[in-house]
């Protein structure tokens, strides 16, 4: 008779270990094809995962083959209409493989790209790689640091949840054996053989004798498992937690977008994909940065998420209130002493006249100097990317001073959906902080 | 155990019947296997392994896929490939899963999809594990390469190694020996059984008695004599190669046994690497060899089964047509022009070779008569086809035992073509003056050996440079393709350590 096995419930992913190794391999053709994916679909879709298709040149797994540009060969086919023995048959032009036609499928394949699907964490983790918050400890590390619980062995006693069973099972088992304490087998067995010689028909005194014999001996095996309890309480063990103290890294990143009337679709569409790009690359590398939202337009505000990415509004253009409502809330809440700031602004390059001249100063004074890096993109109108100083936006040339004196400054221009991925590595690209406009 | 007790006692199945409907559980399947088992015993006489039957799912069917079909393998970023590909393909829908894999070992494990109907379950219960199967423990390919008992541990064996490799040496190290290695898979099999290695005791034993009797048998006087031979003076260098290969045991065929034993760069841990890939080349040369027959085998093993299950009532109509119209799909065979041609389906092939022989050996016809002497109209084709699946492979299986019915019923017809002309010449069709050359040049088709580069390292340059000379002799003037020819020569470079030169030569006449 067979064995049946039911493998379902087995654990899943049999497989991840080669497809890590395969993604390994594959590395910088992915990475090309999760950059086209980013500049092509939309930012939600993009990260979700999906088809990447990569070029076969890296992942070809060579062998010996014949050719069939050479030689002569016989092969047998079915179906055959129409042919008698002696006709001769045209060979397809150009086709490429010079055998027969009919064998024509398998080459050309090996020319198509490799199409497969990456799951959400692998294409983040590829769209993100080598990516990182500048100088995220230097503050941090004086004066901040928090407690965290970190295993430290067994001890004696503890909360219940605690409870480490293996090693008490492995406890009360020495225990056990050093007392020797009978095992249910032991008994089961001399049970058996009672319950066999109860059962005969006809017993021999000798049989009689046993009977007495073995049922002392279930007593006294009895007696001396209810003695040697099978947990004792001095077997119990539990985990031993202590607290260390970590330094942690407490960051915040304000976003500030425009979203003045200045800003056509096009321009909000850009500035937004840039905020999404950075909100994945924040929750997916460092799971406690705070994020701000701030938007505006000649007033500025503090928004979630969800008014941020998808509210309406409209109006003026004051840059500077936004600035001016960022050092607001990072006075109350944020106090540079104990957190990493980071700063990220989009805007189309439009000001109120003067207003620039203040944001500088606000720039200078009050901001820079307190935080770790701050990243300005323009949304440059179409076309615009290549063109000469003159035609740089106002606030541009503003912050284009400040480039100078402040390291952790950073600026750079986009224009179309392309640019905004290529943009967004280059600002925060590992060890690049001095990363400005091109 | 009969079948009837069986259904005596289920319950659920009316009228008798093993099952009903589409779905499935583990009692129903346990009933329909002991049914199948009994014919495949005691009707159709076949000798199986024990049975290991796995219930997987789709995700683990694509698994199973990327890793050759084995239950465990060592970890390689091709596997990896294989899986993603198979996976988005899957999921678009362009590929349907197969129903069923099954694996030459003891006992032989075959895996079910747990999304097959009930009736498509009983099918590849039949065709896996009762027709593979007996494939598998039967004929002599497997028989003489392939340790079905030992599989499974060798691969767990393998997949620790590399693994503590990995661990040991890097990824990297590791990988790029096996992606040479890999590259020489085709040419890492023994074709011929070698002469068993003597016992170092029995090696000894003749060394003295050679030694002895030069000793008794030598004359001095003999050295005298005018016109003896001469001392052997000859050409030192000629000599020097004569007895270099000999000792390299050369002309070799198989390179990765070469260059695992001789080798002048590789490290042990490599070695091994070699002997691993090495080992499985061999472990699925059979399979290789015997697809047709082996499909063929299964398929009518399956047929036959469900066939006698419905005769006797075991199993409703509707289950049968279900069954058969599964059956028809698998055994289509398009037409050379048809958008959907692939290449002869074995199993539409081996499925009417092996109903063809039950037809010739039941009820002849004058042609099979004088085509099949031996077997035409010997009652017991059980016994026929049981000899058929022990003693022969694809190649040799279609020399024998096409038929001119088959050729006419496939409309076979042969091609040949000369790669310099501009058009190929249709050599032979199903009449009477072309059967023995379209069933001889099929079977040249099916043999594998025949229709891989024969290349085999033919010297060593041990002393100089080192290099390696590897001979690949040319078949009908057939060369070796461009694509890949250099990158596969590199890997070999990598494993030898030093230059590599590859000569093509014509094959020459005996």
């Amino acid at each position: 008779m067979a064995q049946f096995v039911d493998r379902r419930l087995n654990p899943r992913d049999k497989s991840l270990g080669n497809r890590q190794r395969f993604l390994r391999r594959t590395r910088v053709e992915v990475r090309r094809a999760v950059d086209k994916a980013v500049a092509e679909r939309t930012i939600a879709d993009a990260s979700k995962g999906g088809a990447v298709s990569i070029p076969t040149d890296g992942i070809g797994e060579p062998q010996f083959h014949l050719s069939n540009e050479s030689g002569e060969r016989e092969y047998v086919r079915p179906g055959n209409k129409e042919f008698v023995a002696g006709d001769r048959i045209e060979k397809p032009k150009g086709g490429g493989a010079g055998g027969s036609g009919r064998e024509g499928s398998e080459s050309g394949s090996d020319q198509d790209p490799f199409s497969f699907a990456l799951t959400e964490a692998e294409f983040l983790d590829i769209l993100f790689e080598d990516l990182e918050l500048p100088d995220l400890v230097k503050a941090s590390l004086k004066d901040v640091s928090a407690k965290e619980f970190r295993r430290a062995g067994y001890t004696n006693d503890g909360a219940t949840p605690n409870l480490a069973v293996l090693r008490t099972m492995r406890v009360s088992m020495g225990r056990r054996f050093a007392l020797r304490r009978p095992t249910k087998a032991d008994v089961e067995r001399l049970e058996a053989e009672l319950a066999g010689l109860e059962g005969r028909a006809v017993r021999e005194p000798a049989d009689e004798v046993r009977i007495g014999e073995l049922s002392r001996d279930i007593a006294l095996l009895k007696r001396r498992q209810r003695a040697v309890p099978f947990i004792d309480p001095i077997d119990v063990r539990y985990n031993r937690f202590t607290p260390t103290n970590v330094p942690r890294s407490k960051a915040v990143m304000f976003c500030l977008m425009d979203v003045s009337a200045s800003m056509g679709e096009r321009e909000k569409d850009l500035a937004k994909r840039f905020f999404i790009l950075l909100h994945l690359f924040l929750k997916r590398k460092y799971e406690r940065v705070d994020i701000v939202f701030i938007r505006h337009s000649h007033e500025a505000a503090e928004v979630d998420e969800q008014e941020f990415f998808y509210g309406l509004d409209s109006g003026g253009t004051v840059v500077s209130s936004a600035l001016k409502a960022m050092i607001a809330a990072r006075e109350a809440r944020y106090p540079a002493a104990d957190w990493n700031i980071y700063c990220a602004q989009a805007s189309d390059g439009d000001n109120s006249g003067g207003d620039s001249r203040d944001c500088v100063a606000l720039l200078a004074e009050a901001i820079l100097p307190q935080t770790q890096y701050y990243a300005h993109i323009e949304i440059a109108a179409e076309g615009a990317i290549n063109s000469d100083d003159s035609r740089h936006t106002d606030l541009w040339r503003a912050y284009a001073g400040l480039k100078e004196g402040a390291s952790n400054f950073a600026m750079a221009r986009v224009a179309t959906r392309a640019d905004i991925y290529p943009v967004f590595r280059q600002l925060f690209a590992r060890q690049a902080r001095h990363g400005g406009a091109p | 155990m009969t079948a009837t007790t069986l259904t005596a006692g289920a319950s659920t199945a009316g009228d008798g019947f093993l099952f009903e409907g589409a779905e499935w559980d583990f009692e129903m399947v346990r009933r329909v296997y002991a049914a199948i088992e009994t014919i495949a015993r005691d009707d159709l006489g076949l000798d199986v392994y024990p049975n290991q039957i796995e219930i997987i799912s789709a995700e683990q069917m694509l698994d199973a896929y990327s890793s050759v079909g084995m239950p465990l393998m060592y970890a390689h970023w091709s596997y990896g490939k294989r899986f993603v590909r198979d996976e988005a393909l899957y999921r678009k829908g362009y590929q349907a899963l197969a129903y069923e894999i099954v694996i030459n070992s003891n006992p032989c494990i075959s895996y079910c999809m747990e999304e097959n109907t009930m009736a498509m379950q009983a099918v590849v219960i039949a065709h896996a594990a009762f027709g593979h199967n007996h494939f598998f423990k039967n004929n002599y390919l497997f028989q003489q390469w392939t340790d079905a008992s030992g599989i499974l541990d060798y691969l767990d064996f393998a997949k620790r190694y590399i693994a503590s490799c990995e661990e040991l040496h890097g990824h990297e190290a590791v990988e790029s020996t096996l992606d040479a290695a890999h590259a020489l898979m085709g040419q890492g099999v023994f074709r011929y059984p070698r002469a068993a290695k003597l016992k170092f005791a029995e090696y000894e034993r003749r060394r003295r008695e050679r030694v002895e009797r030069e000793t008794r048998d030598y004359r001095d006087l003999w050295r005298t004599v005018p016109g003896a031979a001469p001392a052997p003076t000859g050409d030192l260098d000629e000599q020097d190669a004569r007895e270099r290969k000999l000792r390299l045991r050369l002309p070799e065929e198989n390179l990765l046994y070469f260059l695992e034993k001789n080798s002048p760069t590789l490290r042990d841990w490599q070695r091994e690497l070699l002997r691993i890939v090495r080992n499985l080349a061999q472990y699925f040369y059979p399979q290789r060899q015997t697809k047709l027959m082996n499909e063929g085998c299964a398929t009518f093993v399956h047929y036959t089964i469900v066939n006698r299950l419905y005769d006797k009532g075991l199993i409703s109509e509707g289950a049968l047509l279900e069954i058969l119209h599964g059956h028809a799909n698998v055994l289509t065979q398009f037409d050379f022009d048809d958008k959907r041609y692939g290449g002869i389906n074995p199993y539409a092939l081996g499925f009417a070779m092996m109903q063809d022989i039950q037809r010739i050996c039941v009820a002849p016809n004058d042609e099979d008569r004088e085509w099949f002497p031996e077997i035409a109209g010997r009652e017991d084709w059980r016994a026929v086809l049981r000899d058929v699946w022990a003693n022969y492979r694809d190649e040799s299986f279609v020399r024998q035992f096409l038929s001119p019915n088959l050729i006419r019923k496939f409309r076979l017809f042969a091609v040949s073509n000369k790669a310099s002309d501009s058009s190929v010449r249709i050599e032979a069709i199903h009449d009477a003056e072309g059967y023995r050359r379209v069933r001889s040049a099929l079977a040249d088709s099916y043999d594998v050996s025949a229709n891989e580069p024969d290349i085999q390292v033919v010297d060593v340059d041990l002393l100089g440079e080192r290099s390696l000379v590897l001979r690949h002799t040319l078949r009908n003037g057939v060369r070796l393709a461009e694509v890949d020819r250099e990158a596969t020569l590199r890997q070999i470079c990598r494993l030898w350590g030093h230059a590599v030169r590859l000569e093509e030569t014509p094959i020459k006449a005996c």
